[in-house]
């Protein structure tokens, strides 16, 4: 039997439909159309599907899609101010901080949640603070910096 | 498959009481998602937890402390009162995969996994906790190390989840510590791990202490031995020593591809005796 979820996503009232069994990531995928979000591993390994809910950072893969229910979702999708990036997704493209790009969404997401709880990260924490985001492109130095730097900026230094 | 989000315990537990086929608790789902998706289990009804207001607190009570069994990891990391009350439980708790992990997965899901590696349990055998079981029958409170009664497997009956850990008050100059053996720096499952809760008198001396491994055995091991080498020492290097070997005689580990018998039981004694003195300091121990 589907289940009729009612949710915020983005800070935009969304309903859709869904199966009990079908996770949060296809169901953003598939029924809202939100294809920020990506499945790499499926299992909680790669980050890839990584999204916040109410707050939180999680792999959407490993959320029913019924969870959803009243909580507040946030993808990649909501990171940008209309057509101004947020400061990470620039300094990602200034540092050319992605080259196949299906990790990015999740590591931008992941990133902002780490920036929520501590401004000031040294290279350690970011490196620990992303451990659940995979990227086979870049060897992450790359993602590191552009985090650096971003959380600088963030911080008006 | 059913999936439903009762509110409260009593209606979790009627959920699953009547449950035709295969009924499943969901927690956090770092677990349980994996399962499903892996075709491990076909799930007939899932019951989230997550709508029940008291699995959603972590409260101070005159006994110590209760934990609900839908707080996730991330959630215990940032209660500073707990970690000040119990560093080793909630250092083993935020062991347990990444920061997207933290934020579903719990200790009871943990638990309830009975996996032998379970990075929480040591910590929570160690600390002498209970977990607290409401089913058809009422509740009733079992020590941690009664819950997973092989991999896989919980003494759990039809109907009964686990509502909450309950973790005792803490005495004076009490501290506890968990480490565990990987071999990359995170994001990982322990080769051997130990926990060591430990309480000590007015001048240094171990007065009360449990010790416990994980990934050495079926389940996790409570090791009496292990707590009696270091009762009555200031953890001296004797002491240890002989910390070390009970240690290394408890275990009765399998080769697999994170390693060998031989490594386990060595390594055990290894961090059991750096964990004893990391709870040690802690319980103002010098």
């Amino acid at each position: 039997m589907s289940v009729k979820v009612s949710t915020t996503i983005n800070g935009d009232s969304v309903d859709f439909i869904c199966e009990p069994d079908e996770t949060l990531l296809d169901a953003l995928r598939n029924r809202v159309g939100l294809t920020g979000a990506k499945e790499g591993c499926g299992t909680g390994d790669c980050g890839a599907c990584s999204i916040t809910i109410d707050g939180r950072l999680v792999c959407s893969c490993l959320v029913l899609g019924a969870e959803a229910e009243g909580r507040e979702i946030e993808t990649v999708e909501g990171m940008a101010d209309g057509d101004k990036l947020h400061p990470l997704q620039r300094k990602f493209i200034e540092h050319a901080a992605l080259q196949c790009g299906i990790c990015t969404p999740g590591f931008l997401i992941a990133a902002r949640a780490l920036l929520d709880r501590n401004p000031d990260p040294d290279e350690e924490e970011i490196r620990f603070g992303l451990a659940g985001n995979l990227c086979r492109c870049t060897g992450y130095d790359k993602i590191v910096r552009a985090v650096q730097d971003a959380a600088k900026e963030m911080r008006g230094a | 498959m059913q999936y439903e989000a009762p509110l409260t315990t009593q209606a979790a537990v009627a959920l699953l009481a009547k449950a035709k086929g295969n009924a499943f608790v969901l927690a956090g789902g770092s677990d349980l998602l994996v399962r499903m998706k892996g075709g491990f289990i076909e799930p007939d009804l899932v019951v989230d937890i997550k709508r029940i207001k008291a699995m959603r607190e972590v409260k101070k009570t005159a006994a110590g402390w209760t934990i609900g069994a839908a707080v996730s990891c991330a959630e215990l990391g940032e209660n500073k009162a707990l970690i000040k009350a119990w560093p080793g439980v909630v250092e083993a708790a935020n062991l347990i995969g990444s920061k997207q992990v933290q934020g579903r997965c719990t200790i009871v899901g943990n638990m309830c996994n009975a996996g032998p590696a379970a990075d929480s349990v040591p910590a929570m055998v160690a600390a002498g906790a209970r977990a607290q079981i409401a089913g058809p029958k009422g509740r009733r409170a079992i020590p941690v190390e009664l819950v997973a009664i092989g991999p896989g497997k919980t003494s759990l009956k039809k109907g009964e989840l686990v509502e909450a850990i309950l973790l005792p008050k803490r005495p004076a100059h009490s501290g506890d510590a968990y480490l565990r053996f990987i071999p990359r720096s995170e994001m990982d499952i322990a080769v051997v791990s130990c926990g060591i809760s430990l309480t000590l008198d007015g001048k240094g001396m171990v007065k009360d202490a449990r010790v416990s491994l994980g990934a050495v055995a079926p389940t996790v091991l409570l090791v009496p031995d292990a707590a009696r080498a270091i009762v009555g020492t200031n953890l001296d290097d004797a002491a240890l020593e002989k910390l070390g070997r009970a240690c290394s005689a408890a275990c009765r580990p399998i080769d697999d591809k994170r390693g060998t018998v031989e490594f386990r039981t060595k390594v055990a004694a290894v961090l059991a005796k750096r964990a004893a003195k990391i709870a040690y300091t802690r319980a103002g121990g010098k």
